[in-house]
């Protein structure tokens, strides 16, 4: 899980229509959440280890690639958000492609978002 | 392409029923959901679109927009009603209020609406009838 904050604006609107785009969400102020992530690894159980993926090692790389870059930080203020909005459409594929460059090739079959208790965000790299 | 899932709750009560059994069938097949004077759950619904996200405003959908389809199409039909009684796809005994009928029929609910909507598509309905139970619709046979 991380706890974030974020706005919704976008420069490329007026301050109207971003108001009327994102609602609550456009508070100048911003606003936050506890999201929790779902990485998914996917592939053959290797013959000597019985597993998939090494948990263990999976769990620093989320660690270090994602929790430690966005728990208890301004999403806006990364780098990744420099030019887009973070909706939770923007941050499931921005976590998505820190996580792939950093897991070995193929291993990553989907991160999930849940952004609230009543909606969440899938994406496959595709 | 990315997924939004939304979730929703509506109560309602239901029985199981075929007219063209005998009462003896109905009570073999379908157990306590046979008896006459209905029972009922607390649903969970979820409503996944997918589509790519807006590149000015990075959503694929509006979640408000969605919430607000969700509740005219589907929330407002089945929530607090008698599925057997006042829902028009299962009254008359037309249909089955099973939860894999009623994953059907909130699909073909929501599906016109969402189709409309900024290149997005509806790509699941799965309704729980309890934490253990779900059925789940993807379109098409």
């Amino acid at each position: 899980m991380l706890s974030a904050s974020h706005r919704l604006h976008t420069d490329a609107l007026s301050a109207g229509a971003n108001l009327a785009a994102y609602g609550k969400c456009n508070n100048p102020h911003g606003h936050g959440h506890n999201y929790v992530i779902e990485v998914v690894a996917g592939g053959d159980v290797d013959a000597d280890t019985g597993m998939v993926i090494n948990l263990a090692d999976l769990d620093e790389v989320v660690k270090r690639e994602v929790l430690d870059r966005f728990d208890h930080a301004n999403l806006n203020l990364d780098p990744l958000f420099a030019s887009q909005v973070p909706t939770t459409e923007n941050l499931c594929q921005a976590v998505f492609g820190v996580l792939k460059r950093a897991l070995p090739t193929g291993d990553l079959e989907y991160v999930r978002v849940e952004e609230t208790e009543n909606n969440f965000f899938q994406y496959y790299g595709r | 392409m990315i997924e939004l899932t939304r979730r929703a709750t509506f109560s309602a009560s239901h029985y199981y029923w075929n007219d063209a059994w005998s009462q003896e069938k109905n009570e073999q097949v379908f157990g306590r959901c046979a008896r006459r004077n209905g029972h009922g759950h607390n649903y969970t619904l979820e409503v996944t679109v997918a589509g790519e996200p807006d590149p000015v405003t990075g959503f694929v959908v509006d979640l408000k927009w969605l919430k607000d389809v969700i509740e005219s199409k589907v929330l407002g039909a089945f929530d607090h009603r008698h599925l057997n009684v006042e829902v028009p796809e299962f009254a008359e005994s037309r249909l089955i209020p099973t939860t894999e009928n009623i994953a059907i029929a909130a699909w073909k609910r929501l599906e016109p609406a969402v189709t409309q909507a900024n290149g997005a598509r509806l790509s699941r309905v799965r309704v729980y009838e309890t934490p253990e139970i779900f059925a789940e619709y993807r379109g098409g046979a």
